[in-house]
C-alpha cells in the first residue's frame, strides 16, 4: 500500500470560521492578507491573487463583479469537480469574502456544461447561506450586498480563457478578448471583474482562519501553498490528491503507484510532457507548473498516438479567430499524420517545431500560445523514438 | 458604450481608451516610447500601430481598418515589446507606459512570415482570376514578404460553394481569410448583422443565419463589407458581359445614366489621388465604348427634388391646413436603396414617412423607357438602360418587382464604379488621358443640386435650396447657396431654417422652423429611428438618411480602398463640381422645366407622375428577405 496523502489546506478544520473572520476585517485587509499569503491563481497561468484583488480594490467603477471560473475543461483535470462537490460552501465563502474585499455586488460562477448535475447542489448551498443571511443584502449585519448567480457554460474549451469567459458570459461567442486591457479593469459589462479558479477562491477562508504565515510556510520560495492535483493514466490509484508545490515527481508518481513509466503530461493537454528519466524535477511554477493535472503513460503507450490525440483536440478547440492558432493547429496535426505515414521530412519538420514557437508569441490567448506544447515537448523528448517508428 | 439609451454593439474592449481632456485643445498626457532605438513622445493610450502611423514606421495589418472597431485577429502585425514573452498585436496594444518597441527584429519577421504562410495556405484561389488582382491586401504582404513557395502547403480544391444568388453581394468564401472586416462592417458599422462567424477552430466560416444564402437573410445590399474585404472573397455581382453583350447587338439602343458619386471616384481605379472627378472625361469614354447615349442621374436628381419637395410641401399643408392627423411626419428621404431596405427590414412599421418618391436611377429608367422613346421614337423594348452607380443595393433596386412601371424593366442594369473602370479598361481606354465631352440631350445638363446628391446631406441642401425659393420667392439665406449645416462628416446632423415672408399661396407656412436631421450609415439611421420610435421627432419635418457612410460617395460599388480621409476627398471633389455649375437649383433646370411641360403635365405628384415616379414598399421585417 502506498502512502495516501494527507489534506494540507482543504481539511474542513482548516476553514473553521474564516468566512465571518473575513467580513470582520476591512476589505483592504483581506486583500493584503490574501497578498502575504503568496497565493497564485489555480487555473494554471500562476498570476499572483492578492495583486489581481488589489487592482479590482482600487478600481473606481460603480459596478465591479466576481467570476468564478469553473469551466474545468482541460482533459485529464477534475479537481475543481471535487472541490465543488465536496467544498461547495467554502467555494462559495471564497466569492463571497472577493466581492466583500474588492466590493462588488454580484458573484457568477461560470460551471462547465458538462457539470450540469451539480446545479441542484450548488444552488441548495446558495439558498442555505442565504438563509443564513451570509449571502444576500446585509450580509451578517455588516451592511454588504451581495448575490451569487449560475451560469452554465455551452462546451467550449476556449471558455475558461477568462476573456472568452466573460464574453460568454455577456451572451457573446465565446472568443478571447485582446488584452490589456485586463478584466480587472475591463471584464463583465466594463466593469472590473476578478476571474478566479475554483480552487483559488475555496483556498481564502482557510487563510483568513489560519493566517497568511500558515499558509506561507507550505510550499516554495515562489509557489506557496498547496496544489490539488487530478492524476489519471497508467497509476494503480488515479484521483485527485492535494500535494505542497515542490514535491519532486518521483515522490507523486510513488505516490500514486505508477509503475513501469515511460512520460508524464503535466497540466493538461496544454501542458508539457516530460520523460520518466526527469524524476526530480518538481511541480511548482518555477519548474513544472500545473492547472492540476498529471496523466501518467507507461511503456505501452505511442507517443505520437497521444500527440495526435492531443492535437485533434486543439484543432477542434481553437475558437477560429487568430491565424497562428485557427490554421497552426492544423498543419502541426497535419504534420503528425506525416509522421504517422513516414511522409514527414526532417526539413518540415524543423519548420514546424519553428512554427510551434512563433504560435506560443503570436496567439491572441493562453489557448493558442500553449497548443503547441504537446508537440514542441513530446517531439523533443521523444523525437528519436517516434522517428525511428515511423 | 452608451449614448443616451444607445447602446453599441461593439465589445467594449474593442472600443478606443477613451482620455479626460481638461481643454479641447489638450491631447492628454505624453508617453515617451522607443520605436526601433529611435525616441519618439506619444499620446497616452494610442495604440502602437497609431504611433507607428504617426511616424511613418510601416507596420503591415490585414484585420486592422480604419473604420472598424479593433479585432487583433490576423496577428500580422505582431512587434515585440522588450521585457513582453509574447508578440503583441500593434494594433490592439494601447501604449500607456513608456515601452521599447521592435518592428521588425529576427522573431517579429520570422512570425510574420509564418502567419502569412498560413493564411496562404488555406486561400483558395488564383490571383490572375480574382476580381482584386493588384489590389489585394493579402498578394501585396505576399510581395512585401517575398513569398515564393508555399511554406505550409496550399488547398487544390475550393472547399465551399460560391454563393451568387443575391442581385448585389458575391461571396466567395474560398478566399476568406477570416479577418472579420466584413463582420465588423455589418455588425458595428452598419448595425445591420447578417454576417457572423460560425463553427468553431479549423472549421470557423464567416456565413449567414443557419448558413442561407445571402439573398435569403435581411442584408440590405449597402455592400460596405465588399469595400472592406482585403481580398476577394467579396464583390458585385457584375453584370459587364450582358452590357458588353447589348452594346454589341446593333438592334439594342443602349443608354447609361452616371451618378456623380462615381464620376467622383473612378479615378482612383486609374491610379489618380482620391478627389478628382472626371465627369466629362467619362462621357468621351462612355461613347468610345458603344453606349448610344450617356445622360447625366442628376437630371432625376433635380426631378427627386421637385417629387419629394412637393410631397413634403403637401405633407406639411396636410398637417397644418387640414390638420390631418394620419399624415407622417418627418419624412424620410428614399432615394437610398440600401437605407429603404433597412427600414423596411428593422422599422417596417414606420414605412409611410418614407418619400414615395423613387430614387435619381428608377425615375430616369422609367422617364427613359417613356417620354425618350416617345421623343426619339424607339421601341422602348430595345432600350436597354444602364446606370452607373457607386451602389451594389441599386442592382437589387432596379430588379425589384415594383420597378416596372414603363411597362417594362425600368433600369436594366446597376454598374458599379469598380466595374466600369474595369469595361473602360478592357476597351483600352486610358480615362485621365481622354478629351472632355458633354451629356447628351434632350435631358442634357443638370443642375448643381443634383450633383451633390452624391454626398451626405447633399439632398437635403438640394431639396432646401428649392422649398425655400418656391415658398418664399428668395433664394435660401445662405453664402453663396452653399447650406453649410448640410455639409460636413458627421454621422447625425440637426439644423433648422425659418420661412418668413412666404408667398401667398404658402401662408400656412409662415414662420415656421422647418426642422431637418441628416444621417449616414445605417448605424446612424438607426439612432434617428429609435428617437423617431420614442416620439422625440414629433418637431422635425424633413429627414435625409444614406445608407452608405459618407452618402453615396463612399457606398458599396466605389473603388478600394475607402477610409474617411477618401470620403472627404471625394465629397471636396463634389462640392468644388458643382460650385462651378451655372445652375445650381433643381427647380430652374429648364430640362426638367420642359418635361413638366411636355410629358408630366399635370406636375409634380400629379397623376402621371405618380404612376412612373413613386413606389410602395413592403413591410419586411424579419422574415420576408
Amino acid at each position: 500500500m502506498p502512502i495516501l496523502n494527507k489534506p494540507i489546506v482543504f481539511a474542513k478544520e482548516n476553514f473553521g470560521d474564516g468566512f465571518e473572520k473575513g467580513l470582520k476585517m476591512k476589505p483592504i485587509d483581506i486583500v493584503l492578507a490574501v497578498r502575504e499569503s503568496g497565493l497564485k491563481g489555480r487555473g494554471g497561468a500562476g498570476f499572483p491573487t492578492g495583486t489581481k484583488w488589489m487592482l479590482a480594490a482600487t478600481a473606481i467603477a460603480e459596478k465591479k463583479f466576481v467570476v468564478c471560473n469553473a469551466d474545468e475543461g482541460e482533459p485529464g483535470t477534475f479537481k475543481d469537480r471535487v472541490l465543488l462537490t465536496e467544498f461547495t460552501e467554502q467555494v462559495l465563502q471564497g466569492i463571497i469574502l472577493c466581492g466583500y474585499a474588492i466590493r462588488a455586488q454580484v458573484g457568477y460562477i461560470y460551471l462547465r456544461g458538462e457539470y450540469e448535475y451539480m446545479v441542484s447542489q450548488i444552488n441548495n448551498a446558495i439558498q442555505k447561506l442565504k438563509n443564513e443571511n451570509k449571502l444576500g443584502k446585509n450580509i451578517l449585519g455588516k451592511g454588504f450586498d451581495f448575490e451569487i448567480e449560475l451560469r452554465l457554460g455551452s462546451g467550449a474549451y476556449v471558455c475558461g480563457e477568462e476573456s472568452a469567459l466573460i464574453e460568454s458570459l455577456e451572451g457573446n461567442r465565446g472568443e478571447p478578448r485582446n488584452r490589456p486591457p485586463y478584466p480587472v479593469n475591463t471584464g463583465f459589462m466594463g466593469y472590473p471583474t476578478v476571474v478566479n479558479n475554483v480552487e483559488t477562491l475555496a483556498t481564502i477562508p482557510a487563510i483568513l482562519n489560519l493566517g497568511s504565515d500558515w499558509y506561507r510556510n507550505i510550499g516554495t520560495d515562489k509557489s506557496r501553498g498547496s496544489k490539488l492535483i487530478s492524476v489519471s493514466g497508467d497509476v494503480e490509484f488515479p484521483g485527485v490528491y492535494e500535494i505542497p508545490f515542490g514535491t519532486k515527481i518521483k515522490d507523486m508518481l510513488e505516490l500514486v503507484g505508477a509503475k513501469d513509466t515511460k512520460a508524464i503530461q503535466i497540466g493538461g493537454a496544454s501542458g508539457t510532457c516530460i520523460s520518466a528519466k526527469e524524476l526530480n524535477r518538481n511541480l511548482s511554477f518555477e519548474d513544472l507548473p500545473t492547472g492540476g493535472s498529471i496523466i501518467v503513460f507507461n511503456n505501452s503507450r505511442n507517443m505520437l498516438k497521444i500527440l495526435k490525440n492531443f492535437m485533434e483536440f486543439f484543432v477542434e478547440e481553437s475558437c477560429g479567430q487568430c491565424t497562428p492558432c485557427r490554421i497552426g493547429n492544423k498543419k502541426l496535426l497535419d504534420g503528425v499524420n506525416m509522421i504517422e505515414k513516414g511522409e514527414c521530412s526532417v526539413a518540415y519538420l524543423k519548420e514546424l517545431l519553428s512554427l510551434g514557437e512563433t504560435m506560443r508569441i503570436t496567439s491572441k490567448c493562453g489557448l493558442g500560445q500553449s497548443s503547441p506544447n504537446p508537440f514542441i515537448s513530446i517531439l523533443t523528448t521523444f523525437g528519436d523514438e517516434i522517428l525511428a517508428t515511423y | 458604450m452608451t449614448d443616451g439609451n444607445y447602446v453599441s454593439r461593439t465589445p467594449v474592449s474593442q472600443q478606443p481608451l477613451k482620455i479626460e481632456q481638461s481643454s479641447p485643445h489638450d491631447i492628454g498626457g505624453l508617453v515617451e516610447i522607443e520605436i526601433n532605438s529611435k525616441k519618439f513622445k506619444v499620446p497616452f493610450g494610442i495604440t502602437i500601430l497609431e504611433a507607428c502611423k504617426l511616424f511613418d514606421i510601416h507596420v503591415p495589418t490585414l484585420c486592422h481598418h480604419e473604420d472598424l472597431c479593433i479585432a487583433g485577429v490576423c496577428r500580422i502585425c505582431s512587434v515585440e515589446v522588450e521585457g513582453m514573452r509574447t508578440l503583441q498585436a500593434s494594433c490592439s496594444f494601447p501604449i500607456t507606459q513608456s515601452i521599447k518597441i521592435h518592428t521588425s527584429s529576427e522573431k517579429v519577421r520570422k512570425s510574420r512570415r509564418h502567419i502569412l504562410d498560413l493564411l496562404l495556405s488555406e486561400h483558395y484561389g488564383e490571383c490572375y482570376s480574382c476580381v482584386r488582382n493588384n489590389n489585394c491586401e493579402l498578394q501585396k504582404l505576399a510581395k512585401e514578404y517575398g513569398v515564393d513557395f508555399y511554406r505550409f502547403g496550399h488547398v487544390k480544391e475550393p472547399y465551399y460553394d460560391i454563393d451568387k444568388s443575391s442581385y448585389s453581394i458575391v461571396r466567395d468564401m474560398n478566399k476568406c481569410i477570416l479577418c472579420r472586416r466584413c463582420v465588423r462592417t455589418c455588425i458595428d458599422l452598419q448595425e445591420v448583422g447578417v454576417l457572423e462567424a460560425l463553427n468553431r477552430g479549423y472549421d470557423t466560416k464567416i456565413t449567414t443565419f443557419l448558413d442561407k444564402p445571402i439573398s435569403e437573410v435581411i442584408c440590405i445590399n449597402c455592400g460596405q463589407c465588399i469595400n472592406r474585404c482585403p481580398t476577394g472573397a467579396l464583390r458585385t455581382n457584375d453584370p459587364s458581359d450582358i452590357i458588353w453583350e447589348a452594346i454589341d447587338n446593333p438592334k439594342k439602343h443602349v443608354v447609361i445614366q452616371t451618378a456623380p458619386s462615381p464620376r467622383a471616384a473612378i479615378g482612383e481605379e486609374f491610379g489618380l489621388p482620391a478627389g478628382n472627378s472626371l465627369t466629362r472625361e467619362l462621357n468621351t469614354a462612355l461613347k468610345m465604348i458603344g453606349f448610344d447615349r450617356v445622360f447625366d442621374t442628376n437630371f432625376t436628381a433635380d426631378l427627386t427634388i421637385m417629387e419629394e419637395g412637393t410631397e413634403l410641401l403637401n405633407r406639411l399643408k396636410a398637417a397644418i391646413v387640414d390638420k390631418d392627423e394620419s399624415v407622417k411626419l418627418p419624412q424620410f428621404t428614399s432615394c437610398s436603396p440600401g437605407w429603404v431596405k433597412y427600414c423596411e427590414h428593422f422599422y417596417p412599421d414606420f414605412l409611410s414617412h418614407l418619400s414615395t418618391a423613387k430614387s435619381p436611377q428608377q425615375m430616369f429608367g422609367a422617364v427613359i423607357k417613356t417620354f425618350y422613346a416617345q421623343e426619339e421614337n424607339i421601341d422602348p423594348a430595345d432600350i436597354v438602360t444602364v446606370a452607373l452607380m457607386p451602389c451594389s443595393a441599386k442592382k437589387f433596386e432596379c430588379n425589384r418587382p415594383e420597378m416596372v412601371d414603363s411597362g417594362f424593366k425600368d433600369v436594366d442594369f446597376g454598374l458599379t464604379t469598380r466595374e466600369l473602370a474595369q469595361m473602360i479598361k478592357e476597351a483600352g481606354i486610358n480615362l485621365p488621358d481622354l478629351p472632355k465631352s458633354n451629356f447628351d440631350e434632350p435631358f442634357g445638363e443638370a443642375s448643381g443640386a443634383g450633383l451633390i446628391f452624391g454626398a451626405t446631406g447633399g439632398v437635403m441642401e438640394a431639396a432646401l435650396r428649392s422649398v425655400y425659393e418656391i415658398v418664399t420667392g428668395r433664394t435660401v439665406p445662405f453664402d453663396n447657396l452653399v447650406i453649410s449645416p448640410c455639409r460636413g462628416m458627421e454621422g447625425v446632423r440637426e439644423a433648422s431654417i425659418k420661412l418668413e415672408n412666404v408667398k401667398d399661396e404658402w401662408k400656412f407656412l409662415e414662420g415656421v422652423e422647418l426642422k431637418f436631421m441628416i444621417a449616414h450609415g445605417t448605424a446612424n439611421a438607426k439612432k434617428v429611428m429609435e428617437k423617431l420610435k420614442k416620439g422625440e421627432l414629433k418637431d422635425v419635418h424633413f429627414v435625409e438618411i444614406m445608407g452608405c457612410p459618407g452618402g453615396c460617395l463612399g457606398g458599396g460599388g466605389q473603388p478600394i480602398p475607402t477610409s474617411p480621409e477618401i470620403r472627404q476627398k471625394r465629397a471636396e471633389a463634389i462640392y468644388k463640381e458643382e460650385a462651378e455649375l451655372p445652375i445650381r437649383k433643381s427647380h430652374e433646370n429648364p430640362h426638367v422645366v420642359y418635361l413638366y411641360s411636355k410629358f408630366l403635365t399635370e406636375g409634380p405628384c400629379g397623376h402621371l407622375s405618380h404612376k412612373l415616379l413613386h413606389t410602395t414598399y413592403t413591410k419586411r421585417g424579419n422574415y420576408i428577405a
